[in-house]
């Protein structure tokens, strides 16, 4: 499983990283977003992974039975996820401004704010 | 004494509020402080006449040796008695010279900052305390001389001021730590004990060097003169203020300082003498060229400074004495001079000299003041002037090197200046008359009163020497030259060569006056033809520093994003690949996580989708494709024990389609704007990058593990925090700190996406 | 023009289906009531307030694309911006309680109160501090959501 999901965030990375070399506003975004995801679940694997036992105490034992998933990646990367949909947004946004405002589909031409 | 320079500064602060309360006296309101001190220094006259110094130490930075101290000497004390009381009457006159500007109460806010960096620096103990000053009289001057800034030529002015003073600063805050560092001591009352100590060290040539270039630089010797001329763009209080009485007197007041320091060596005296003599016989021939009385007077300012160096440098105990006597004539003649022109500035409209004339039957006051700072400035008797110089005749007669050439530049030198003062007086008042050129009405009280002041004390400075010299100039000489009897100053001397020259001088003065249209004619035609100097130097260096600067924006700040991330990309993924190799290249994990089959084809199905999303050509078709990606991402999360992230994913890559369906039409088309051949170099390093981060994922998973955090929280969930969901316990109990940042950040990027879509200039909408 | 602009241009009148309108009248309460159940349980089991509040902006999302942004505003009732605030002021409130009572700022307070018999509630600060988040991720998802799509 650890290599596959060293391959999945490989494979992940590699393209983020293409996207956000695009010329193209949306395909820079979807390269963030893309490489976002690619980032969380480095994170996640990288603190070991866990077959099905969500760090869920037993509420009879007051503490797991066996041995759970690390809780603190999780902390992390769900805070990670939502806060990544905010910087999405705004950067979609602002590109559609920065694309109004220079009258440019190409951000190679976004190069100045002075119209 | 150090709360009387903290007064001035709290003066400052106040000054723009107090003269928005009650500007027709705000002068005197402004005066009041400066004629205080001044008379407080004046009170301490006979303390340091008897040889006593004062001293106030305040600690700043003690581990490195830094104070704030200061300390009152005779020459400290002269300068800062002209520093207070040549301010007073310049706020008087200000008052009513700007009354009518938009900014007066900003203008008393940045002459006060002035004068008290002013008083900081002749006050000043510890040599870095006075740099700071030193730098904070350039800042302050920047912003008076730049005070019209509607006008571009006094902006760049400002800063052509403060760019050489500013570099003169650097040199002499290196020179300044040098001696500190061979003294090891800043305090200036210890160092005038450890002269020779400097003086033997090996550093002693570097020293000399730094310290005098900022020296020159601050008081206008050549090469770097030419400053001050462009500096006239300052409103005329201000150019009389510090171009003429008090900054460019910084220069000469720290070589007066240091010359029981750093003098007495064939190297100082050298160095003071050329610079010196060179920059007075100059400027003074630059100087009857002028016809703007401003710049008329400006370069006669340079002349007089470098006649104070040249004097400071000479190497004869008189010399001392002769400088600080031209000096205080100086100061008061040529403040009185400056304030007059902008009385007639103010009252004709021009200070053109070629168009100014008949002005005594309108303005007698004024003339007849004009008349005894006039007769100052070119030395007769009785005026101060004549004490100064006969004093720079008789030094320069002892001269020890080069005496025929001493004697040609001074003789030169105080002929133009009497030709100067005859053109500052004679064909303004009492030349013919210009219709259009004629004062508008009678001239304010407040704005007279200051130059008569001026000059009024230069002519009974004059008459009383024994007195000033007594009580003023001599303790300031013996501060310089500790243990020399100084002979005492008389406005008669009897029939000496010295009263010869000073005879010849005021005759040939006259007769170059008569003659000065001429060599006017004749220094305009050469100058013509020859396009060089310090200023041109200056300028090409300013030019091309910003030629490179912008060149070099262009190459590293280029406004394209690709080749920022190019550059992080490739250089990060060189960086950690080389690291990841050179500490033994890629690691297995020894316990692996059972696959199954279905894992095998989420993961098929995001490799695919994310293939997709950089191949394909169409929008929605990426936009889906990045959601399969999405959803597939969390089904790991629910598969690996992650309940809470797989909701959280979902319900997040749902929200994201949302978004970019209802922005969808708005965005523009894919289109292939890239060429092949960048696209292949990207897909290479896209490719690395990614190979990278398996190998780390896979380097990361492989070396020991440290489970107390996840033990501590699981142990702690319920007993702690009363919840079962250890996730959900840590983000809103244990680290809820951290989780109030990252909701405050997500309201804010709604709020900023709110902004940027409605906060919009409505004609900049789209129809 | 690709054939998905006239597509996306004529959106409000495509996505006006009486399908998706009665199915998204129908479900909104569910979604709703879902997302408010999730938040509850968070503590204990899968769920909490990041969660809820985005599967309740999935909900209103759903609203807005069934019929359009009035009457979406009109279902809110609070403009979002004031929802951000909102929580963020319920998140503060909930740490600060803690502050009063003389412990370090967002100390957690518990109590624990009988309803009937046997049956116990315990309420604590951390609730309601997930309760601000269920607020500010909705209100922050609902301001992006509904300024997007009165750009049209």
């Amino acid at each position: 499983m650890e290599i596959l999901m060293a391959l999945v965030v490989g494979g992940l990375y590699g393209t983020g990283v293409y996207l956000l070399l695009r010329p193209t506003p949306v395909k820079v975004i979807i390269g963030l977003a893309i490489l976002t995801n690619a980032v969380n679940l480095l994170i996640f694997t990288a603190a070991r992974l866990t077959r099905g036992h969500p760090p869920i105490v037993e509420e009879t034992l007051g503490r797991p039975s066996y041995p759970i998933a690390d809780p603190v990646p999780q902390a992390l990367v769900l805070t990670a996820i939502v806060i990544a949909f905010g910087v999405l947004a705004f950067t979609l946004v602002l590109f559609r401004r920065a694309a109004e405002t220079t009258e440019a589909d190409n951000l190679d031409e976004m190069r100045t704010t002075d119209t | 004494m150090g709360y009387a320079i903290c007064s001035v500064f709290l003066l400052a602060l106040l000054a723009p509020g107090l003269t928005r309360i009650a500007k027709p006296v705000s002068g005197w309101l402004m005066a009041a402080l400066p004629l205080t001190l001044c008379v407080y220094f004046l009170s301490m006259l006979d303390a340091t006449a008897g040889g006593l110094t004062l001293q106030v130490t305040w600690p700043w930075l003690p581990d490195l040796g830094i104070r704030l101290s200061f300390f009152l000497d005779g020459l400290s004390l002269l300068f800062a008695v002209l520093v207070c009381g040549v301010g007073a009457v310049i706020m008087i006159y200000s008052a009513d010279y700007l009354a009518d500007h938009k900014c007066l109460g900003s203008f008393f806010l940045f002459l006060n900052l002035f004068m008290a960096s002013m008083l900081g620096l002749v006050l000043a103990d510890n040599l870095i305390t006075l740099f700071v000053f030193w730098e904070l009289t350039s800042l302050t001057s920047f912003f008076l001389i730049g005070f019209d800034h509607d006008r571009d030529k006094a902006r760049s002015s400002a800063l052509q001021a403060l760019l050489v003073t500013g570099v003169g600063g650097l040199a002499l805050l290196a020179g300044l730590i040098l001696v500190g560092e061979a003294a090891g001591t800043l305090e200036l009352s210890e160092l005038l004990q450890s002269g020779d100590l400097i003086r033997q060290h090996a550093w002693y040539v570097p020293i000399v060097l730094l310290v005098a270039t900022g020296a020159f630089a601050k008081s206008a010797q050549f090469p770097f003169h030419f400053w001050l001329p462009n500096a006239m763009e300052a409103p005329t209080p201000v150019s009389a203020y510090l171009h003429s009485a008090t900054m460019v007197k910084a220069g000469i007041y720290l070589l007066l300082r240091l010359s029981p320091i750093l003098g007495q060596t064939a190297l100082w005296h050298g160095m003071l003498e050329t610079v010196g003599g060179v920059t007075m016989l100059g400027s003074i021939l630059m100087a009857i060229r002028q016809t703007d009385m401003k710049r008329l007077l400006a370069y006669t300012t340079i002349s007089s400074l470098g006649t104070m160096v040249f004097l400071i440098g000479l190497d004869i105990p008189l010399s001392i004495a002769a400088a600080i006597s031209y000096m205080l004539a100086h100061v008061l003649y040529k403040a009185s001079l400056f304030l007059i022109t902008g009385i007639i500035d103010h009252a004709t409209g021009s200070r053109d000299l070629s168009a100014l004339g008949g002005l005594f039957g309108k303005m007698p006051v004024i003339g007849l003041v004009a008349i005894l700072a006039a007769l100052s400035m070119a030395g007769a008797a009785p005026f101060l002037g004549f004490v100064g110089k006969e004093l720079f005749y008789e030094v320069v007669l002892m001269a020890p090197r080069a005496a025929p050439l001493s004697i040609l530049a001074a003789l030169l030198t105080s002929i133009f200046m009497v030709t100067s003062a005859a053109l500052l007086t004679v064909r303004p008042f009492f030349g013919p008359a210009r219709s259009d050129r004629l004062p508008h009405g009678p001239v304010a009280t407040n704005l007279w009163l200051g130059p008569l002041l001026l000059a009024g004390a230069g002519t009974l400075a004059g008459v009383f020497i024994g007195i000033i010299d007594k009580s003023l100039l001599a303790p300031a000489v013996s501060a310089v030259q500790p243990g020399h009897s100084v002979k005492p100053l008389a406005l008669w001397h009897g029939f000496t060569p010295v009263l010869a020259f000073s005879i010849l001088t005021l005759a040939s003065g006259i007769a170059v006056y008569f003659r000065c249209d001429w060599y006017r004619a004749w220094t305009e035609n050469w100058s013509r033809r020859h396009h060089y100097g310090a200023e041109t130097c200056y300028e090409r260096l300013y030019s091309g520093l910003f030629t490179i600067a912008s060149r070099l924006t262009l190459i590293i700040q280029n406004g394209r994003l690709r080749n920022y991330l190019l550059t992080v990309f490739i250089s990060a993924t060189v960086l950690v690949s080389s690291t990841l190799l050179w500490n033994g290249g890629i690691r297995f994990p020894t316990v692996w996580t059972s696959v199954n089959f279905g894992d095998l084809i989420l993961a098929g199905i995001i490799l695919a989708a994310a293939y997709v999303t950089s191949r394909v050509g169409h929008r929605l078709v990426a936009i889906v494709a990045m959601g399969v990606i999405g959803y597939g991402i969390a089904l790991i999360f629910a598969q690996l024990g992650a309940p809470d992230l797989a909701m959280t994913q979902f319900s997040i890559e749902t929200m994201t389609v949302l978004l970019f369906i209802l922005i969808f039409h708005r965005l523009p088309l894919f289109s292939r704007l890239a060429p092949r051949r960048a696209m292949r170099f990207d897909a290479v390093v896209a490719t690395a990058a990614g190979l990278l981060m398996t190998a780390l994922t896979l380097a990361a998973v492989s070396g020991p593990t440290d489970k107390r955090l996840a033990d501590f929280f699981a142990k702690q969930s319920v007993p702690a925090a009363h919840g079962r969901n250890i996730v959900n316990t840590i983000l809103v109990d244990f680290r809820a700190l951290d989780t109030l940042g990252e909701i405050a950040v997500l309201g804010m990027a709604g709020v900023g996406v709110w902004a940027l879509l409605k906060l919009w200039p409505k004609e900049r909408r789209k129809p | 023009m690709g054939p998905f602009e006239t597509v996306a241009k004529g959106k409000k009148k495509a996505m006006r289906s009486i399908i998706l309108s009665t199915a998204a009248r129908f479900l909104m309460p569910m979604i709703l009531l879902f997302s408010a159940f999730l938040l509850l349980r968070g503590h204990n089991l899968p769920g909490g307030g990041f969660v809820g509040g985005l599967i309740a902006a999935a909900a209103f999302g759903l609203y807005l694309l069934a019929f359009d942004v009035q009457e979406t505003r009109r279902l809110l009732r609070i403009d979002p911006r004031t929802l951000v605030g909102l929580g963020l002021l319920v998140v503060l409130g909930s740490g600060l309680t803690g502050w009063f009572k003389g412990k370090p700022f967002l100390t957690a307070l518990w109590g624990r109160y009988r309803l009937t018999g046997f049956l116990h509630i315990e309420i604590g600060t951390p609730l309601i501090f997930d309760a601000g988040i269920y607020l500010v991720v909705l209100g922050s998802a609902m301001t992006m959501l509904l300024a997007l799509a009165e750009e049209d």
